[in-house]
């Protein structure tokens, strides 16, 4: 399995140690593991009431999982790649949560963090999921980031 | 023809439903249509007019408005993703 969507938590350890067992060609994993923060009132200044005390993870049944799908294909299809894992959870979640978890397997570093890189990019703006936070002054849905299609942007230029 | 639309996250909430089952009337041929058709019935549906951004996902790929729609497809808006 290279893709899930679930609510429950994920052992980081265990997927990482997966991508390599029983084999002896793998020369590289690298991962990136995503957390709930709940440190929102340092960006709106010292406005206790924007602390994140929870956060509400909404999907796309279906497609989703597809779209992650076809993110792990074109990564695939750009780096050689020996195993990837992709997890990321739906539901309430609490600050200090695990929110998302990328793993990639290859021969050597470079196209493993690269690739690694590459899957969160185009997750955080290609990946049908909406998060909404829950603060002293009552919920609010996040709004999409510039610099996060910015991020996913530079992929196309050939750069990758 | 009858489609399936879907809406998600702060666009369900502002339109109080996740989905509906929607008969179209003749001369209604893309998503940009179907979308100008829901936004038409008055608040809160406008939403679909006003939302920044808004996306439209065709049989669960992403697509512009001007996508072609054929009975039995699933149209679903949403606002810009937020995940990871």
């Amino acid at each position: 399995m290279t893709v899930s969507v679930q609510e429950a938590d994920f052992d980081a350890g265990a997927e990482i140690a997966a991508l390599s067992a029983g084999r002896d060609d793998v020369g590289a994993v690298a991962s990136f593991v995503g957390l709930v923060r709940a440190d929102k009132a340092a960006r709106v200044g010292a406005d206790h009431t924007a602390a994140v005390q929870a956060m509400t993870l909404e999907h796309y049944p279906g497609m989703t999982e597809k779209a992650l799908q076809e993110i792990v294909t074109e990564a695939r299809g750009r780096w050689e790649l020996q195993g990837v894992r992709v997890i990321h959870r739906v539901g309430r979640l609490l600050p200090g949560a695990r929110i998302v978890f990328v793993a990639v397997a290859s021969s050597h570093r470079g196209d493993a963090f690269a690739a690694c890189e590459f899957i969160m990019d185009y997750l955080k703006t290609r990946a049908p999921f909406w998060k909404k936070e829950e603060t002293p002054a009552g919920g609010r849905w996040v709004d999409a980031r510039e610099s996060d299609d910015a991020a996913a942007g530079r992929w196309q230029s050939g750069a990758g | 023809m009858t489609v399936k639309v879907l809406f998600f996250a702060g666009l369900r909430e502002a339109l109080g439903t996740g989905s509906e089952s929607l008969a179209l009337p003749g001369g209604i041929a893309t998503v940009g249509g179907l979308r100008d058709l829901l936004a038409a019935r008055g608040e809160p549906w406008s939403a679909l007019a006003t939302t920044k951004n808004l996306r439209v996902a065709l049989n669960q790929q992403m697509v512009g408005l001007d996508a072609p729609l054929k009975g039995g497809d699933e149209v679903a808006f949403f606002p810009p993703v937020t995940g990871g």
